[in-house]
């Protein structure tokens, strides 16, 4: 574990407030857990989000009964909020793995506090995301199709369609999510199977913990295990919205088919990841006192990378006008016209308000570190990215190639119900996540002292003109 | 049920008597009370305790049988009496053979002959009869839907006295003794009221009525009506005659507010006629021209090559112009309305006076009587009398039916009516305001109504007796020139309705004979011949009596008699004009609760489920007024409130509405739609009115359409030109090239299906919608769903425009789908449940469809329609009956869309490969090709180069819709051309 770290030029925060041990990060972390009482705050929060939980449920038995046709979708625009939600989430998931699997390997060890929970995050809304495809089938009971498995009928899935390719992205990307992010939790569940005095939670973080023993052989193997997910997982940060881009791209809509596809739906992934991982953190070190371990210098980093993904997307949101205009093609200058002058035209209007002009606050030092203004900027950067996904769905469908067959599309009752509904869902996994398990990985911000340690070592050693020598 | 007191010691008692747990439901259980029995008995019958035990393989199949076999008896009998089917006459029914009966159904009296389907029994389909005159083979869109009227559940079922449920035997016991009375005085008080009437038998028993009860008087009232036909041709001749048009031979058509491609009796030969003159596909190289002035827009208008909007009243004044330049003698001349200039007209006039004897001036049934007798006298004038329109003798009695109606009312107000029998129409609604019919008929002793429908006059009169079906009961009519068809029923009445000849007889006192019976018994006191029952076969056989077509009748205008009409047409500049209008769907308001009809997109505005007052964008534009506004239109101290529809192409300062809504009285489907214009139609002016006020109530009214943009934006859908160009060269429109393509195209060494559609040919009067929702088990979805844009029309008619807002060109284009050779929507399908045959066609698997609607975005045509929903009624019986047994009727989740009618092209594969043959060019047709009037679809076998359909793909008028897109579509257009007059001035 040798290397040459590059030093900060200026004197910024560190990724840990100085004056912690490995005991008191412990017990910080564990203490959320196992120690503080579950606080009134925490019952209001969980009540919100569980209360919209049982709206989604409400929504998808009614859904169920009735069939698609309680949405707003119609023809020609026949996908509507499921699809937009569907993207949007699966989108929100991309910060984490970003951040927990490739951030691992960059050795970026700033990633160290967030990842836990960004990891969270992204199962969550993964989880949210995947309702989506089944939901907005038209006979969702049969979804099953859609997964090629041996069966009576001697029948394959269409393997040109984007829609097989998506399922079998985004059960990928779920699996080897839960599987990153269950195999990062085992230390730390051991840790709380040691700390916690209740005999079911022992229990059950006994179960958790697989007989972790915290042996070195254990340790190494962890490590490898876990760096060797982490290569897996690091494609998918690429993978699975290219993948989801390509539902769009495959289409001979005009909007829909652009090779620009793949990345700029990656890049705008990644920005509203950023977007509800800011959105999820800032309040975190809040309301749990954890501003030692999420300090102002991981939200200046990740404020600066939203601020790169924003200027990202607006480089699609330009290409995307130019080449319109570039191709000559009828069909796609009218979409491009469409978006901007048509009756849809304030959503492309919030689209570049969210995600081109707000994050131009963002080269400011000051909005950077201003944890209250950042806040908002993330939430209208949240805001955005699904107007964004609204422009692309509805915008390109509502107007395309025959005039007589153009036609509006406008979300029910229902449509939002479901949408908010998997707010509540995410929430409430998320509340649930938080009182349960420890959002920071522990005995990563203890490696992370060590180095700390380590670098003290270090700096002694070369002031003693002796030769480096290892750190781990 | 009376209960006896529990015994409670007795029950302690033996509750302590029990050992064991003992549940038990209630003291009166316990009591075993004698009702407690009866009341377990009722709940539980034993019968059915039979499903508690083990089932047998034998009671299955005995409560199969007994299941079929009563579900079979709800309904579906033959008739008793025989019929004949059209073209074999097996021994048995072939189980799953379709039959085909010849008969005939008829819309203001006149008869359409057609061929009706019948799947066991089941009257499925109705095809128009190519022997027949009025039909060639195909029909409209009205006929087509007549077949969801038969099994209609919100038809009335019974016989109703005063609203309660009675029976036909108490109808004929109650009337008996005030027949007796009306015998004793020749049958002073009884008043017959019917709607036009041409049957031949019906007439024969009015004849008899008439001699038996010599005081009674029959009138005859309808409210789309041609009391201005009869009348004009007696200004003209001094006797009521009924003109027929002979478009094969008219190189020039001029019409005067006449719909004569959709809104006039014979329209479907008189289409197909017309357009057989513009026809450049079989090598002709010349078309017909076509002028038309008209109050309101309509697809007569939309196929002209010259087109002026003029309000209703205006038009006389042109017609007395055109007369005058054309050399008519003494025509007392108006001015010219403002917006007609004068040169329009002279380049009109140099035109017919090139065609004399080729040409044809005819004038719409709204007009007053004195422009058809200009129209007779130019006609005349031109020598087109002879060639391009004919004379005969009425076809339906000829009465001035506003005249009946107000007399009737006059007699009723005045008490001298003590017995009114209403057979079918429903005056009430329909008759003119101004007469108040209600009023009056409610002083008559006693009122009977025949109808379809309980419905407002229904609910106003003593005795309700339901009317059977046209295809459930015997009957006659003629056809527009006379042609007689003797109408077979299909079924056998459903809920027991009669026919006007069963009421008639009754009436007669010979309630116990059959409409069958009556029928035949007076054709056999017709025929001349020998052996009446081998005719009597022949004729039912082929549909209609040979030789019946009415004689022509050689006529000359009597010189001064429509010199001498004074302009009636008022102040025509002036204030704002009502113009009503037949609804082209619900018509007089009679198909109101036809769901086909409702949903179907009405020409020119696409509005379904209601009616519009329609105003011209300029007129709109001066009154401050926007789509859907509620407006109250005023007219004489009647006021109307209704909904704006701005309609491009409506003369300025006029007001069409549309007859036919606002019902009160009408089953679940027409409830609650629409507005009721008859309450500003007068029997004064029962077609247009000046002296309209209009102002807004700041209310709103949804309007639902199926298409919201008519701009084409500029892209190349709809292919024009005009003929001369096409003369010059023939390769005149714009082709796209397929892309070229990596992969080799597929072989499809059999049969390869594809269709042309020829914009040249479509009138877009929709029967090709109506018949394929009637062949493909098509379901409605209510106008709520429409106005999602979830209409479930497997082929619709685009309709786009083109030039000003006030007098646009405009163009109908069918879209089915496109059946790509390179569908987008098929490889999108994530489980194949789209996929192409070895024949071409793009199919549907309904099956396999798990309804991710991918394809739908994908499909650049939108023509794949999705079943948001459960559309399809699968509860009610009746329904049920209706439906095609070779298609599937599709669950909520599925996508679907037009297949080519593959089961019609799977039933003619099989016969031929029974046959070992191939099939042969027309002999499998899609029902909207076999329904079109203008044989504007064609289709078949595209491998087949003598084909119909690759010869029209050869032409170079033949074009791909988005071909740039490299879909390939087996579906192509021909260019709609157009012939304008060189010398009419450019607007």
């Amino acid at each position: 574990m040798q290397g040459d770290r590059i030093q900060p030029i200026a004197p910024i925060e560190p990724v840990l407030k100085p004056g912690h041990t490995y005991a008191s990060i412990s017990d910080k972390i564990s203490d959320i857990v196992v120690k503080r009482k579950t606080t009134l705050g925490w019952f209001l929060g969980f009540g919100i989000a569980f209360s919209l939980t049982m709206v989604l449920f409400a929504s998808i038995t009614y859904l169920f009964i009735k069939g698609v046709g309680i949405w707003g979708v119609d023809i020609p625009v026949a996908w509507g909020f499921a699809i937009i939600n569907f993207v949007w989430w699966i989108g929100i998931g991309h910060a984490g793995t970003l951040i927990s699997a490739f951030l691992l390997l960059m050795r970026q060890d700033w990633r160290t506090s967030i990842n836990r929970f960004a990891e969270a995050m992204t199962l969550f809304a993964v989880a949210c995301a995947g309702l989506f495809p089944i939901l907005h089938l038209g006979r969702p009971w049969l979804f099953y199709w859609l997964i090629p498995y041996p069966n009576t009928m001697g029948l394959w899935p269409q393997f040109r369609s984007p829609l097989d390719w998506d399922f079998f992205a985004v059960s990928t990307y779920a699996t080897v999510s839960l599987l990153f992010w269950y195999i990062g939790l085992i230390p730390d569940v051991a840790s709380l199977r040691d700390r916690t005095e209740k005999r079911l939670p022992r229990l059950i973080f006994g179960i958790m913990a697989l007989g972790w023993r915290g042996s070195a052989q254990h340790w190494h193997r962890f490590q490898m295990a876990y760096l060797l997910m982490a290569g897996l997982a690091t494609p998918l940060v690429v993978s699975v919205h290219s993948i989801v881009s390509i539902d769009f791209a495959a289409a001979i809509i005009p909007g829909w088919h652009s090779t620009i596809f793949p990345p700029y739906f990656v890049i705008g992934a990644i920005f509203s990841g950023f977007a509800m991982v800011l959105t999820l953190a800032i309040p975190l070190r809040r309301f749990f006192g954890l501003q030692d371990f999420v300090t102002l210098r991981h939200i200046n980093i990740m404020a600066k990378l939203l601020l790169l993904m924003g200027l990202g997307v607006s480089y699609g949101y330009l290409m995307e006008l130019f080449m319109a205009w570039y191709s000559g093609d009828q069909f796609e200058t009218y979409v491009s016209l469409n978006r901007l002058t048509g009756p849809y035209w304030p959503i492309f209007a919030g689209v570049i308000a969210c995600n081109v002009l707000a994050p131009q606050l963002l080269w400011f030092p000051r909005v950077r570190t201003n944890t209250l203004a950042l806040f908002g900027v993330a939430l209208i950067v949240n805001v955005g990215m699904w107007l964004e996904r609204f422009m692309i769905v509805v915008t390109s469908l509502h107007r395309d190639f025959l005039p007589s067959s153009w036609g509006m599309y406008r979300p029910t009752f229902w449509d939002w119900s479901t949408f908010l509904g998997t707010l509540g869902l995410f929430f409430t996994l998320f509340f649930l996540f938080v009182r349960v398990l420890p959002m920071i990985p522990m005995f990563e911000m203890r490696e992370l002292l060590t180095h700390r340690e380590g670098h003290t070592r270090e700096e002694q050693q070369k002031l003693a003109v002796e030769p480096e020598g290892s750190v781990a | 049920m009376q209960q006896q007191p529990l015994d409670l010691a007795a029950i302690r008692a033996r509750l302590a008597a029990e050992s064991g747990p003992h549940y038990w439901r209630s003291l009166a259980e316990l009591a075993e009370t004698d009702e407690f029995q009866e009341f377990l008995r009722r709940e539980f019958p034993r019968q059915a305790s039979g499903w508690l035990g083990p089932v047998s393989r034998r009671t299955v199949l005995q409560m199969m049988a007994a299941s079929l076999g009563l579900a079979c008896l709800t309904a579906c009998g033959q008739p008793s009496e025989k019929i004949l089917p059209y073209v074999n006459q097996p021994p048995e029914l072939v189980p799953g053979q379709p039959l085909f009966y010849a008969t005939a159904l008829t819309l203001g009296g006149v008869a359409t002959g057609v061929l009706v389907e019948s799947n066991m029994g089941r009257p499925t389909k109705i095809e128009g009869n190519p022997d027949h005159p009025a039909s060639l083979g195909h029909t409209d869109a009205l006929t087509q839907a007549r077949i969801l009227d038969l099994y209609d559940p919100d038809r009335s079922q019974t016989v109703l006295n005063a609203g309660e449920i009675s029976r036909w035997e108490s109808f004929l016991a109650a009337l008996e003794p005030n027949l007796a009375g009306h015998r004793a005085t020749g049958g002073r008080g009884l008043r017959l009221l019917t709607e036009s009437v041409s049957s031949p038998t019906l007439l024969a028993q009015m004849a008899t009525l008439q001699t038996t009860y010599p005081q009674a008087r029959w009138y005859q009232y309808e409210p789309v009506n041609r009391d201005n036909v009869h009348a004009g041709s007696r200004l003209a001749f001094g006797t009521e005659l009924n003109p027929v048009y002979r478009f094969e031979n008219a190189a020039v058509v001029v019409s005067l507010d006449a719909d004569f491609l959709q809104a006039m009796p014979g329209n479907v030969p008189y289409a197909n006629h017309f357009i057989q003159r513009r026809d450049v596909t079989q090598g002709a190289h010349t078309m017909n021209r076509l002028y038309v002035i008209e109050s309101t827009p309509t697809i007569t208008g939309a196929m002209a090559d010259h087109r002026r909007p003029l309000r209703a009243g205006q038009i006389e004044a042109v017609a007395r112009s055109l007369a005058a330049a054309l050399g008519v003698a003494d025509v007392v001349s108006m001015p010219l309305p403002v917006d007609m200039p004068a040169s329009w007209l002279a380049a009109l006039v140099a035109d017919l006076q090139r065609n004399r004897g080729t040409s044809l001036v005819l004038a719409g049934d709204n007009q007053p009587p004195v422009v058809h007798a200009l129209c007779h006298a130019i006609n005349e004038t031109l020598g087109n009398i002879g060639h391009s329109v004919v004379l005969t003798d009425p076809v339906t009695r000829p009465a001035g039916q506003v005249a009946d109606v107000r007399q009737l009312v006059a007699e009723m107000a005045a008490g001298q009516v003590t017995t009114l029998v209403i057979i079918d129409g429903n005056p009430v609604y329909t008759a003119p305001a101004d007469l108040d019919f209600a009023a009056a008929m409610n002083k008559v002793p006693l009122r009977i109504h025949l109808g379809a429908y309980a419905d407002e006059t229904a609910f106003l009169c003593h005795w309700h007796l339901p009317a059977a079906h046209a295809l459930e009961s015997w009957s006659d009519a003629r056809a527009f020139d006379g042609t007689i068809s003797i109408m077979q029923p299909l079924i056998a009445p459903l809920y027991n309705g009669k026919s006007a000849h069963e009421l008639l007889a009754a009436l007669l006192g010979q309630p116990t004979l059959s409409a069958h019976g009556i029928v035949r018994q007076y054709w056999s006191t017709q025929h001349q011949g020998s052996d009446f029952d081998s005719w009597w076969q022949t004729t039912l056989h082929a549909g209609l009596i040979a030789g019946s077509t009415l004689p022509l009748r050689a006529v000359k205008v009597q010189a001064t008699s429509y010199a001498t009409t004074n302009p009636t047409g008022g102040s025509p500049d002036t204030g704002l004009e009502i113009n009503f209008q037949p609804d082209r769907s619900v018509w007089d308001g009679r198909w109101n609760n036809n769901g086909w009809l409702q949903e179907l997109p009405r020409p020119m505005t696409k509005l379904t489920w209601d009616n519009a007052a329609l105003i011209s964008p300029h007129t709109a534009t001066r009154l401050g007024l926007q789509n859907e506004d509620e407006v109250e239109l005023r007219l004489r101290g009647r006021t109307l409130r209704a909904p704006i529809w701005i309609l491009p192409g409506q003369p300025q300062d006029a007001v069409t509405v549309h007859l036919g809504y606002g019902r009160t009285q009408v089953g679940k489907v027409g409830s609650g739609s629409g507005f009721d214009a008859y309450a500003l139609r007068t029997s004064d002016s029962p077609w247009f009115s000046s002296g309209l006020e209009i102002s807004r109530t700041g209310q709103h009214h949804a309007l639902v359409t199926t298409q919201h943009h008519f701009n084409i934006e500029g892209r190349d859908l709809v292919q024009v030109a005009t003929l001369a160009d096409y003369q010059h060269n023939p390769s005149v429109i714009h082709k796209d090239e397929h892309p070229p393509s990596l992969y080799p195209a597929h072989p499809y060494p059999g049969y390869a299906w594809g269709m042309a559609i020829n914009l040249n040919a479509c009138i877009g009067c929709n029967a090709c919608t109506m018949a394929c929702q009637a062949e493909n088990n098509s379901p409605i979805v209510g106008k709520e769903q429409v106005a999602l844009g979830r209409e479930m029309h497997w082929i619709r008619v685009d309709q786009y425009y083109e030039g000003n807002l006030d007098n646009p060109a405009s163009y109908h284009q069918p879209v089915p789908c496109m059946h790509c050779e390179n569908a987008p929507c098929e490889p999108v399908c994530p489980v194949e449940a789209t996929v192409h045959d070895d024949e071409g066609l793009n199919t549907m698997v309904y099956n396999r469809c798990v309804g991710t609607r991918y394809c739908s975005n994908n499909c650049p045509y939108k023509v794949r329609r999705f079943n948001f929903l459960q559309y399809s009624d699968q509860n009610t019986i009746s329904l049920r009956l209706e439906r095609n047994p070779n298609v599937t009727i599709r669950q909520r989740g599925v996508m679907e869309k037009c297949t080519y009618c593959v089961q019609r092209i799977s039933a003619g594969r099989i016969q031929a490969e029974k046959e070992n043959r191939v099939l042969a060019d027309g002999e499998v047709q899609t029902a909207c090709q076999a329904v079109c009037p203008t044989n504007a679809i064609v289709f078949g076998n595209i491998n087949d180069p003598n084909s119909a359909v690759a010869k029209l793909k050869a032409h170079p008028l033949n074009y791909g819709l988005l071909a740039e897109l490299g879909t390939q579509p087996r579906t192509s257009y021909l260019a709609r051309l157009r012939n304008p007059n060189p010398e009419m001035p450019t607007e």
